[in-house]
């Protein structure tokens, strides 16, 4: 099981679908894809977890950096993910008052602060 | 004796393997299917630590992992023999050979954290031949606290 990454744009904002593992040995690839995406001037992005089956604390560390560029552009960082295995670790490392996080990409896309 | 021992390079491609084989072996011993899910996330971040400690040491032995199944608890170990000169130091720069990430810096404190959280019987100590997490479960349904 690798990580696999594709991108679509929904109005003015860059939806992320991410599925497979994100650990150690791929999570790199997730931030490349989302400094990438920062360079490029999508500052609005929607991270779709829903096809996660594994996320650690390398993965929390590139979404963490994500969130970081974005904002460094007045950008946002949006999660959707309903799998409670995932939500869990959000939790525990309090992550969960950082990122905000729906339950579908089109809540996400209409979300505004 | 362990188990299952597992001894691998210190590459972050190998820490999906030791996940695998600790979640195979847990499920064996009798950990409950509900915490599968935290045996196989707190082993990887042990194993992710313990990767990036022997990659910013350059220590080119491997990680070990040593998975033991008792009457009532399994347990596991993670090894790594990256020095620290006191319990609890970490090199300087460690995990920050990416010219300084941001997200880099965290990360080790991070996997600790989500560790702690997830595991209630965990021990972390550190030597100058290197450090050893030990986390344990319980094999046999917990009985309920009123």
């Amino acid at each position: 099981m690798d990580l696999s990454l594709s991108t679509r744009t929904v109005g003015d904002r860059t939806v992320v679908e991410v599925g497979g593992e994100i650990d150690v040995y791929t999570a790199p690839k997730l931030r490349e894809q989302l400094v990438e995406l920062v360079n490029d001037g999508s500052f609005h992005l929607v991270v779709d977890m829903e096809g996660v089956d594994f996320l650690d604390s390398t993965g929390l560390g590139v979404l963490v950096g994500g969130l970081k560029r974005v904002r460094a552009h007045e950008g946002s960082l949006r999660l959707v993910c309903n799998q409670e295995r995932i939500l869990k670790i959000f939790r525990i490392t309090g992550l969960t008052k950082v990122f905000p996080i729906h339950t579908s990409v089109e809540e996400a896309v209409a979300a505004t602060d | 004796m362990a188990t299952v021992e597992l001894r691998f390079s210190a590459l972050p491609e190998h820490v999906r393997t030791a996940r695998l084989v600790a979640a195979a072996v847990a499920r064996r011993a009798g950990v409950d299917e509900a915490v599968l899910d935290e045996v196989r996330l707190a082993v990887g971040e042990a194993c992710t630590r313990a990767v990036g400690l022997h990659q910013s040491n350059g220590v080119s032995a491997p990680v070990r992992v040593a998975l033991t199944e008792d009457e009532k608890q399994f347990s596991i170990e993670v090894g790594d023999e990256a020095p620290r000169s006191a319990p609890g130091d970490r090199a300087p720069g460690a995990r920050g050979g990416e010219g300084g990430e941001p997200e880099a810096e965290s990360e080790d404190e991070m996997g600790l954290a989500v560790i702690s959280g997830l595991v209630d019987d965990v021990e972390v100590t550190a030597g100058e031949s290197g450090g050893l997490i030990r986390m344990t479960w319980p094999t046999t349904p917990a009985p309920l606290v009123p």
